[in-house]
């Protein structure tokens, strides 16, 4: 087993891709390798000008409830999902492309946020890393 | 052997925790690493860190809700 993490980003709400994106800087920062997977919902985010643009998972409300969130968040001094991948990238932690969701969705890689993107790739690469880390999550 | 401050102060999770790996990979092996902040679990976080990372964890102190943290690279 390697210390390692592997973490699937399934979802593209806010909430969600904030979590995870702190915890994968958390096990960056405890010395950790870390690999994240967007797929799906998860992989909306990447696309250009959509990081900050996910709604909550939850009291969403037309978009009322994400608001209030980020006011508080901005109160509170909680870093802008921006600024967390450009940490994470930096303690580098590698972004995977799901290149399936990318042709379901019609999402060509000049879409998406290139500059963060380490690879793209389909389910052999994730199983690959997964099953020797001693983290993995589904977000 | 260079001594390397990191200001925390008013940030919250992660952010302490990953400016403090960020200085840490900057610095050389010998340089101390002296991290100021204010978000409380953070002072238990980061000496777990650097327990973690196999670094030496020089002090760690606490004065008026800023807590300083002194790690050796």
């Amino acid at each position: 087993m390697a210390n390692k993490a592997t973490i699937i980003v399934h979802s593209g709400d806010m909430d969600k891709v904030y979590s995870a994106l702190i915890i994968a800087n958390g096990a960056l920062a405890m010395g950790m390798e870390v690999s994240m997977y967007f797929t799906f919902w998860g992989l909306q985010r990447l696309k250009k000008g959509q990081l900050e643009k996910g709604p909550l998972s939850k009291m969403n409300m037309f978009g009322l409830g994400r608001w209030m969130v980020k006011q508080k968040m901005k109160k509170v001094g909680v870093a802008s999902l921006e600024k967390l991948f450009q940490d994470f990238k930096e303690l580098g932690g590698k972004v995977l492309a799901c290149d399936m969701t990318m042709e379901i969705m019609g999402i060509k890689q000049k879409d998406l946020r290139e500059d963060l993107i380490s690879d793209y790739c389909a389910v052999g690469t994730y199983i690959n890393e997964a099953k020797d880390s001693i983290i993995t999550l589904f977000i | 052997m260079a001594e390397i401050k990191v200001d925390c102060i008013a940030q919250t999770c992660p952010v302490p925790l990953v400016e403090t790996r960020k200085a840490l990979r900057k610095a050389s092996p010998g340089d101390i690493v002296e991290v100021t902040g204010t978000h409380p679990t953070s002072k238990k976080e980061i000496p777990m860190a650097v327990k973690a990372l196999g670094l030496e964890l020089i002090d760690v102190h606490e004065e008026n809700g800023v807590w300083k943290i002194r790690i050796r690279r």
